[in-house]
């Protein structure tokens, strides 16, 4: 390939797509220039309003108890007052919802600015590799969160930090229930249990961890290893709660012995022995090393980057990569880049609604007043920021985003925002500029003859080389 | 719908020499009138909730909160033969099965046996024993077994909602069409583009898919529309989460076309409950009302279509026999199903029932199952839509010869 088709694609396929100029600074060392944003520090994101996720669930406590008060109201009262309760009910979403919108808004804002656009694309991957989603209700202003505490200071750092991490934070405790679970021979369940209550297990975040995102699917883990992994991780939770089990911060990771499952647990033919907290980062530091997660990763990274089908030998070399480090991740993303496949000039990836929206804002250079129809678009295409509605993510095959209806809504959308900036943006010289050596004659053609300056940019950016990447 | 888009359809890109003018060669009618509808519940839903055996001895003891009691206790479940109730949400379900128009299936599965939704649904889709196994649903496979004259020609099929699911995805095309705010594109735009996608084998399809559908979706809303053009052979839909109604209405009015599609997927999600699923008056219940509620309005929309129409109700499979720790269940194996509409031989529950005792359960957690659901999908195939039994075995669940059952459909 040559150098010039080598910055077009490391600045569409592994980038976030090709703003202005960009191709110049990319210049003739594409994989130079990709490597380079792997050596500089976590990618963060600033923008007013901010909250960490303490301070949301803090900010939530009292409706919640002003909720409850209603509830019991409620039960004690032989005439209820439905209206009042159901009032109570809106305020929690009245209250969450513009946090979400300002972390969609500032992770927009972050990715269109972004001078190092893989990091920022790594940052999606391992947001959508640990999948939280906002139509669950409790999730919901913590998603965005969730990215910058959890994701963001380890995309560049140890898969193992980058999983501990996600395990203990209290977006991904809550996602999957893992602050209900109860060890069913711990201290609260046998207290329980003198009253007549039974409490215990959830296996819903030990499977998800196993299967999602450590080993994978055929990571060679039995039913039986998930309920010994969900034992191991009772007592993971948050901090708050009232009377005997008031504890810790609200908001922020606790470990609750009085729910751990005491004793010795067998995962995947070791032994755990440890007590408490102990025994769940027994679990998880082996977890996080082991050959099927080295595998698991390699296989998603390279299926996001190369193909959806990734060959088997880009995947073995990522794999490698990662054993071998430890699961470092710059060594792992240097392996990816180092991967010849990766730079086939045949654009083989379908972009996601995601991706596409990205590529428009960055080479479009939209203006920030658009954002709050910006948000709009990303649900029209099908991808609402932060609701891939599983724990599985988005999925990442092109037969996933490519269906028709689709299709013509991009098609709609690209000339809707022709339609606007058309006047503003001449294709013909934007369209060399995004698209560089993987610009077509065919494409530049109906650019060339297109009937107006807005017809040319819809053309622009419905061409089958601006929808993969 | 955009006239003017459909006014571009009738130009039949006039600039000529695309491949996409071949897919306007406008099919003829209908002559299947038999409807198929799949409506999948993702997230493994609760059978034993959704259908509660409340006279195994030992259901109440697994369930503990989570059991629904026998018909005529408070919250008690709705009455089917004896042994077997309905969810108290699943009001409508009930009539249709005292009116004879539903069957109740228990303790089924597909041939998957671990617990991972997404390989249980892809082995659901897919209709073969090992998950990633095509990229192909036994649906599409189906549809394109009808016998010869019974689609309506064109080779198109049509999904409510942006994404194509899995059992409908493979050779016959399908196509996609859900409402948009957008403003229409000009045609001079639209066709440029159509010209420019002509090299473009995947995009060119997906266009002119998508341009047929429009067209058929203005149709579906007006009464007296234009006669002609094509027919969808299929139709999905993934409406959001409790809001199904305007969805069934839009599906209703493409299936009550004399042309319209013969198959329409819809996805259902919010089943996952593993925790406080509650039971007479849990989240669980309200679920299924709301999906229930739903039915109703679907089959009120169908009108006379519904005698002509088998509804199937699926996930990918069952939950715990016992309640878990948080008031929920866990992933599971045995699962139950629903056969639903006016071409149903219904008001029977078909189940080989295995029992909940300690002994019985698989693997000492879960529901066994005693009946592979494709079973009752091939029945289906060859019963409704009259594809030969030739054709299933060898092309649509070719992986092992399933046996029939008998009387699901009427005479």
């Amino acid at each position: 390939m040559t150098a010039e088709s080598d910055a077009a694609i490391a600045a569409n396929r592994f980038g976030l797509g090709a703003r202005p100029g960009e191709l110049a600074i990319v210049g003739t060392d594409a994989r130079g220039w990709l490597k380079s944003q792997l050596h500089a520090g976590a990618p963060a994101v600033t923008a007013d309003g901010l909250q960490s996720t303490a301070q949301i669930l803090t900010g939530a406590e009292p409706i919640l108890a002003e909720r409850r008060a209603a509830q019991r109201a409620r039960a004690d009262a032989a005439t209820s007052e439905d209206s009042a309760v159901a009032t109570l009910a809106m305020r929690l979403p009245q209250y969450l919802r513009p946090i979400y919108l300002t972390e969609c808004r500032a992770r927009w804002r972050a990715a269109l600015d972004s001078g190092r656009p893989l990091v920022e694309r790594l940052v999606h991957f391992w947001s959508n590799h640990f999948a939280v989603s906002v139509d669950k209700q409790a999730v919901l202003g913590i998603a965005g969160s969730f990215e910058r505490e959890a994701i963001r200071p380890h995309v560049l750092g140890r898969f193992h930090d980058l999983l501990l991490a996600v395990e203990s934070h209290p977006a991904m405790l809550l996602y999957l229930d893992n602050q209900q679970s109860v060890g069913p021979n711990s201290a609260l369940a046998r207290r329980a249990a003198g009253r007549g209550r039974t409490l215990g297990l959830n296996e819903n975040l030990a499977r998800e961890i196993l299967e999602l995102h450590t080993l994978g699917v055929d990571g060679g883990y039995t039913q039986t290893e998930v309920t010994s992994f969900a034992r191991v991780l009772t007592g993971w939770s948050l901090g708050g709660g009232k009377g005997p089990l008031a504890s810790g911060t609200v908001g922020t990771f606790e470990f609750r012995s009085l729910v751990h499952e005491p004793g010795a647990q067998t995962v995947l033919g070791r032994r755990y022995d440890e007590g408490d907290q102990a025994q769940g980062l027994a679990v998880l530091a082996d977890l996080a090393t082991a050959p099927a997660t080295a595998h698991h990763i390699a296989t998603k990274l390279a299926r996001h980057f190369i193909a959806d089908e990734p060959p088997p030998d880009a995947v073995a070399r990522i794999a490698r990569a990662f054993e071998r480090s430890g699961g470092d991740l710059p060594t792992v993303y240097a392996a990816l880049i180092d991967t010849p496949q990766a730079w086939d000039g045949s654009t083989s990836k379908f972009k996601t609604p995601q991706d596409y929206l990205l590529s428009i804002g960055r080479g479009l250079d939209l203006p920030p007043e658009n954002e709050p129809r910006v948000m709009g678009a990303f649900e029209l295409l099908g991808q609402r920021p932060f609701a891939p509605g599983s724990p599985a993510g988005w999925p990442d095959r092109s037969s996933d985003w490519d269906g028709a209806s689709e299709l013509m809504k991009r098609i709609e959308l690209s000339d809707a925002v022709a339609q606007k900036l058309g006047d503003r943006r001449a294709a013909v010289q934007l369209a060399p500029q995004l698209l560089g050596a993987t610009l077509t004659a065919a494409t530049r053609q109906s650019i060339t003859r297109a009937a107006s300056p807005s017809q040319a940019l819809a053309l622009l950016l419905t061409a089958p080389e601006f929808m993969r990447r | 719908m955009s006239t003017m888009r459909r006014d571009f359809l009738k130009l039949g890109f006039a600039a000529g020499g695309s491949a996409l003018c071949a897919r306007f060669a406008f099919a003829a009618p209908a002559v299947t009138d038999a409807r198929f509808v799949f409506i999948i519940q993702r997230g493994a839903l609760d059978g034993l909730s959704a259908v509660p055996p409340y006279a195994d001895p030992d259901y109440a003891r697994l369930r503990e909160q989570l059991a629904i009691g026998a018909p005529g206790t408070a919250g008690g479940a709705l009455a089917l033969d004896g042994q077997f109730g309905l969810n108290p949400g699943l009001s409508f379900v009930h009539e249709a099965y005292a009116a004879r128009e539903a069957l109740v299936f228990h303790a089924v599965a597909t041939p998957y046996r671990e617990r991972s939704h997404f390989d249980g649904q892809d082995v659901l889709e897919s209709g073969l024993p090992q998950p990633h196994a095509s990229q192909v649903g036994w649906l599409n496979r189906a549809v394109a077994a009808l016998p010869a004259g019974a689609t309506h020609g064109a080779e198109l099929g049509v999904a409510l909602g942006p994404n194509v699911p899995l059992v409908l995805r493979g050779p016959a095309p399908i196509a996609s069409w859900s409402p948009t705010k957008l403003p229409d594109i000009d045609e001079d735009t639209l066709q440029r583009i159509a010209d420019r996608y002509a090299s473009d084998p995947l995009l060119s399809a997906r266009l002119s898919e998508a341009l047929a559908t429009d067209r058929i979706a203005a149709e579906a809303g007006a009464p007296e529309g234009p006669s002609g053009p094509p027919a969808a052979a299929m139709i999905s839909a993934r409406p959001a989460y409790g809001r199904y109604t305007e969805t069934v209405q839009t599906a209703a009015n493409f299936l009550k076309r004399e042309d319209g599609p013969a198959v329409a997927v819809f996805d259902t999600t919010g089943w996952d409950t593993h925790f406080n699923e509650g039971g007479t008056q849990g989240q669980l219940t309200q679920r299924l009302a709301i999906l229930d509620a739903a039915l109703r309005t679907f089959r009120d929309s169908l009108g006379e279509t519904w005698s002509r129409t088998v509804i199937l109700l699926a996930t990918e499979f069952g939950r715990t026999a016992a309640a878990n720790g948080t008031r929920g269940t866990d992933h599971g194996t045995g699962a139950a199903a629903l056969l639903l509409g006016g071409a149903v031989h219904g008001g029977r529950v078909v189940c080989d029932w295995p029992g909940l005792s300690a002994g019985a359960l698989y693997q000492g957690r879960d529901l066994r199952p005693t009946l592979d659901l494709r079973s009752v999908i091939k029945t289906v195939m060859r019963d409704h839509l009259g594809i030969s039994a030739r054709k299933l075995d060898a092309e649509v669940f070719p992986d092992r010869a399933l046996s029939y059952l008998p009387d699901l459909i009427r005479a």
